[in-house]
């Protein structure tokens, strides 16, 4: 279904509003944040200079240390008296990035996930529940607020706590699951530990977003949960969930491009890429009030598509996303994402989930090698089997890669488990300066 | 008879082959025959053990990925020629053989042969009415 007619907008009608919104902004910002006018002021750019929708391109990049060095309101267009509720992200490294939201941004924050729910098959009939953290994270009350909005009912179960949560799916007949695809597969493991199939349950829908995941991973959880997966994408510094969204398409996630303006940049040298490039996606907020983000670099690699879907949406779509520009390896000119290299391993029977990947200089050259841990012990039988086993690896990751890998086996164990994110990449090359 | 053979995933890393000897050590089980091949990556080492079952229910708890499999022993003469006349007989049923390792026993002068082939039964049906002695478990654990 689909909830906004904005949402149907023809490419001209969009273009204008966007261009109308932009100069708004830009004025706005100029106006009242300090750092954007500083920024403009040194290279001699007035808000009067944004003419077209291309002439974003004169603006310069925002960062995430932009937001950290101006920690905590500094970015901020409004005062604490315009502002209705704040979220932090989650701060891995260093302080956290503060976000502020006026009554109005709240607003368009909750019809943009409402859009989300809706575009999944979500109607005012489902019971959803929510897994992700409530809190400081965007997660949580994003999906909660659009969810409510849209008439469905709603369970603020948060995350953890697994038994509990299948619990209340049981009794309360939980059709919907919101959580991130990692906690969906968790879920699904403990499901098989206390002898729940997912007849057992009313799931039909996920709306899984938070983290990325491989198509791979998208199959394991529909086949264990029993649903439609469905993939949505947001990050705190432009609202949190609800930037985009699948359809029942499948076939790219609906940028709602009427309040985030979309583009692709070459991560390396900062140059507009033309449209169906692959590249970093950059995005500049068109009606936030809190905290506008002016080109704000996304780190996400993926491509945009302008072709209205099938499903009757001409907002832009954009790629699942593919990887993060700073995990992005260059490999003999080849840019390679470790999620690649995964989606690969992921479909090899006799190895276990974990990898490492070496990156080294041999005779001035970028060589690969790709550790995984062999489980099969039915594969010691022979020096083939072990041998059949690594060329399947090797031949696999240069169908869909083009580059060529050693495949190194270990024992299990051996390779580092971590409970954060996985440093899944080494890189020892010489650097040549 | 057939007979059970340990196989243990080694990577090629100083100290990995003496964590196998200290867990089978530790855990009281005697190590009969033992024969190890490598890549220049990794290596399999194959063994007849006292105990099968134990050994490779305490190697997996440390982690290393064992397998058993079904292997032939027999004894044969310490004679020239003499390994032929069993080969024969399994190269006469069709039979090809993925590897064998030998040794000398030292309770009898005759070698102890173990040969991993592609079809056990078959194989120990032809050695069986030949006149190679098949050794039986106990045989070989007392080897």
């Amino acid at each position: 279904m689909i909830w906004n007619p904005a949402e149907t907008m023809n490419r001209s009608e969009m273009a204008a509003l966007q261009l109308t919104r932009l100069q708004e902004t830009v004025s706005r910002v100029y106006e009242r944040v300090a750092f954007y006018r500083d920024r403009m002021d040194a290279i001699g750019l007035k808000p009067s200079d944004i003419k077209s929708l291309k002439d974003i391109e004169k603006i310069p990049f925002t960062v995430k240390n932009d937001l950290r060095d101006h920690y905590p309101t500094g970015m901020f267009a409004e005062d604490t008296r315009a502002i209705v509720r704040y979220h932090a992200s989650s701060g891995t490294t260093g302080k956290p990035i503060i976000v502020g939201y006026t009554r109005n941004d709240m607003a368009v924050w909750t019809d943009c996930c409402a859009r989300l729910a809706a575009a999944a098959g979500v109607t005012a009939d489902d019971v959803c529940q929510v897994a992700f953290g409530y809190g400081m994270f965007t997660g949580g009350f994003g999906l909660h607020y659009g969810l409510e909005h849209l008439g469905a009912a709603v369970i603020p179960h948060s995350s953890g706590n697994s038994e509990r949560q299948l619990m209340f799916m049981q009794d309360l007949g939980t059709t919907v699951l919101i959580a991130t695809p990692s906690y969906a597969l968790h879920l699904s493991e403990i499901m098989a530990e206390q002898g729940i199939a997912p007849e057992d349950l009313k799931l039909r829908v996920g709306l899984f977003g938070g983290e990325g995941h491989t198509p791979e991973m998208r199959r394991l959880i529909e086949m264990r949960l029993g649903i439609t997966d469905t993939q949505n994408y947001g990050l705190t510094e432009i609202t949190g969930p609800g930037v985009s969204y699948e359809c029942l398409a499948f076939e790219g996630m609906h940028i709602n491009e009427d309040h985030f303006y979309p583009e692709i940049i070459d991560p390396v040298t900062g140059e507009t890429l033309p449209e169906g490039e692959e590249g970093e996606l950059v995005l500049t907020t068109l009606t936030k009030e809190g905290i506008p983000m002016l080109r704000y670099r996304t780190k996400d690699i993926t491509r945009l598509n302008y072709e209205p879907c099938s499903c009757g949406r001409t907002l832009v779509r954009m790629d699942l996303v593919r990887g993060r520009s700073d995990d992005m390896m260059v490999i003999r000119g080849v840019n390679v994402f470790p999620s690649q290299i995964e989606a690969v391993l992921m479909t090899i029977h006799g190895i276990g989930p974990h990898y490492q990947i070496i990156v080294t200089t041999e005779h001035f050259m970028d060589q690969i090698e790709v550790q995984v841990e062999l489980v099969d012990a039915s594969r010691l039988e022979s020096y083939r089997e072990l041998e059949d086993l690594t060329h399947e690896i090797r031949h696999k990751i240069r169908t869909v890669l083009q580059i060529d890998v050693r495949v190194k086996l270990l024992s299990p164990q051996t390779l580092e488990r971590t409970a954060g994110k996985a440093k899944r990449v080494i890189d020892l090359r010489t650097k040549a300066f | 008879m057939l007979v059970t053979q340990i196989s243990v995933f080694l990577e090629n890393k100083s100290g990995r082959l003496a964590e196998v000897t200290r867990t089978l050590r530790e855990a009281g089980v005697d190590i009969r025959a033992l024969v190890i091949a490598d890549t220049t990556e990794y290596g399999i080492l194959r063994m007849i053990v006292d105990q099968p079952v134990k050994a490779q229910e305490v190697l997996t708890n440390q982690g290393f990925t064992v397998s058993s499999t079904h292997v032939i022993a027999i004894a044969i003469p310490n004679l020239p020629g003499q390994l032929d006349v069993a080969l024969e007989i399994l190269s006469e049923g069709s039979i090809s053989v993925d590897y064998l390792y030998a040794y000398i026993g030292r309770v009898t002068d005759d070698a102890v042969v173990i040969i991993r082939v592609q079809n056990p039964q078959l194989a120990l049906e032809k050695l069986e009415k030949s006149a190679i002695r098949v050794l039986s478990t106990q045989e070989v654990y007392g080897i």
